[in-house]
């Protein structure tokens, strides 16, 4: 702003202003909703994750797994091969510590979302978060196992496993 | 010189109301496999670009646009998109390939409309925010208000709308594309509920899930690829003033100006003469004639009549909407343009099966974005 204006002109509004609706206010709220088709690679992922497994397949030209399970290979571009079950252990790809929350207030308890890479899979990793772990101690390459929700509270979603959790191995 | 544009390939689903045994991406893959076997190029190997026209609200993710590469084989290579119908998007190649930028181009459209749960309000969300939207009123009141207006200047009537439903809906019983193929007569559209009157029910074209895929090539290419390779002659898009308060309701301005760019491209004086069959929009009954108007297939206020002497039947002197058009095919958001080109190109080939028009050389198809706008896109295409 130019220091020549010694006063600004015009009336300035406050929150209470649009609050009590002085000023010109409009209000819609719209009903957006869709209800996507989880079709055949998908469809079958979801249905394997509400019985505790993890299902991925495979192209057999580049010899890739694909997660979560897919119906083509998109670098081949050709259908996939077979469906194949993998283990519900992986390897930390990449991670972060998210310390703020939707309206980036600083949160106690960081969550920590990571991609992990699926033992078996030959490198492809599935996204998800982590748990039962201090921040402070993640790092990229650590193992992990998945938690999972109680049979009964499945739903064939992605949060059927709750989280993941270092795997100590023997 | 600026290289000749042809279609090469061409790939699409069956439209359907419904379509729960597939995710989007599953029926882009079928769609866009079946393009490049028909054009005998490698996505990754032959193909130089890619186009995609999405519009976010239709599918319910921001940025979806960006969901397209892998369903066309396009991951790691350039891609434009575009929140349009998609003769857009072909308009998109085609400037590619003729300004020498690229040799090959594929386009991808498709639509999931049966994931939408409440359209309305989509289309409601394109309204004015201050001005129109507190109204609080189903937004397809629009083409309501538009089809009085029209009807009013015109003269055409009611009846002569019942008509091209009944016209369109017979036609894509010979299209085993269509997914709302009906012997269906004049009357019936009449007695069918009012909505928005003077629309009735009817008069509406239901909506259908599909994707459709194209190649575009250079004419060396094109000619390398196919023996039978479409070619792009004229092509224009235009859009109205935005705002519903400021813009004409009577007639089709927008198509009438993109009409009218198409045939300067083409070379085409005598629109009626020269071109042997057409694919207009006919998202609701009034809209085909409208737009025959505007793209000078007949005169203002004649295409009722031309409707009523059965001209624009399949057997008629000039077929219009052979394909069974948006009343039979089924309303495909995006890929409603396409649908069109991709019955022009069926029919210039020979491939149109139990449809397929004798002698046909030159085709038209043309767009409408839908309610709120008054905007579209023409497209000519040609055999030689
Ligand atoms: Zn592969």
């Amino acid at each position: 702003m130019s220091e020549k204006i010694k006063e600004l002109p015009g009336t300035p509004l406050s929150e209470k202003d649009i609050i009590e609706k002085k000023v010109l206010f409009t209000e819609w709220h719209p009903e957006f909703m869709w209800a996507w088709d989880t079709g055949i690679g998908y469809g079958r992922y979801f249905a394997e994750l509400k019985k505790g497994r993890i299902i991925g397949t495979r192209c057999n030209k580049c010899r890739r797994v694909l997660l979560p399970a897919r119906y083509f290979c998109e670098w081949c571009f050709r259908p996939v091969d077979e469906w194949v079950y993998l283990e519900d252990t992986g390897t930390v790809n990449t991670f972060s510590i998210a310390y703020t929350d939707w309206l980036a207030r600083r949160i106690k308890e960081p969550r920590i979302p990571a991609l992990i890479e699926i033992d078996g899979s030959g490198g492809v990793g599935i996204m998800h978060v982590l748990d039962e772990v201090d921040p402070k101690e993640v790092k990229i390459g650590m193992r992990v196992k998945a938690v999972w929700e109680p049979e009964e509270e499945r739903e064939g979603a992605i949060t059927d496993i709750k989280y993941w959790k270092p795997l100590k191995e023997v | 010189m600026f290289p000749k544009v042809a279609i090469v390939g061409i790939g699409y689903t069956p439209f359907r109301p419904i379509t729960p045994d597939v995710s989007f991406r599953e029926m882009v893959f079928e769609a866009a496999s079946k393009a490049y076997e028909d054009a005998g190029v490698h996505p990754q190997e032959d193909i130089d670009s890619f186009v995609t026209c999405q519009d976010d609200f239709e599918h319910g993710r921001s940025i979806w646009n960006m969901q397209t590469p892998d369903n066309l084989g396009a991951v790691l290579k350039p891609i434009h998109t575009n929140c349009g119908d998609g003769i857009l998007g072909l308009i998109d190649a085609y400037m590619q390939i003729k300004s020498g930028l690229r040799s090959i181009v594929a386009v991808e459209t498709h639509s999931k409309a049966s994931n939408v749960i409440n359209r309305n309000h989509l289309i409601a969300h394109a309204t004015d925010p201050i001005y129109n939207k507190p109204l609080n009123i189903n937004p397809y009141f629009i083409a309501g208000m538009e089809m009085n207006r029209y009807l009013l200047e015109t003269g055409t009537t009611k009846e002569q709308c019942a008509l091209v439903v009944s016209k369109n809906k017979t036609n894509a019983l010979f299209n085993p594309l269509a997914a709302y193929g009906e012997k269906i007569t004049p009357k019936e559209v009449l007695d069918s509920e009012e909505m928005f009157s003077p629309l009735k029910r009817l008069d509406m074209s239901p909506m259908a899930d599909g994707g459709i895929v194209m190649v575009l090539a250079s004419e060396e290419k094109a000619k390398a690829l196919t023996d039978k390779p479409i070619w792009i002659r004229g092509l224009g898009w235009c859009s109205e003033a935005p705002s519903l308060e400021t813009r004409e309701w009577g007639e089709a301005i927008y198509a009438k100006l993109a009409g009218e760019m198409a045939y300067r491209i083409a070379g085409i004086k005598h629109p009626r003469k020269q071109i042997d069959f057409a694919e207009v929009d006919d998202t609701f009954s009034y809209k085909e004639p409208q737009h025959m108007e505007a793209l000078k297939l007949c005169r203002r206020g004649e295409a009722g009549s031309m409707i009523e002497e059965g001209a624009t039947q399949r057997e008629g002197e000039f077929p219009t909407n052979v394909s069974g058009g948006s009343l039979g095919v089924g309303f495909l958001v995006e890929a409603t343009g396409p649908q069109r080109v991709l019955e022009v190109v069926l029919q210039l080939r020979g491939e149109a099966g139990g449809r397929q028009l004798p002698d046909v050389k030159v085709g038209l198809a043309q767009s409408w974005r839908g309610i709120p706008y008054a905007s579209g896109a023409v497209m000519i295409l040609s055999k030689e």
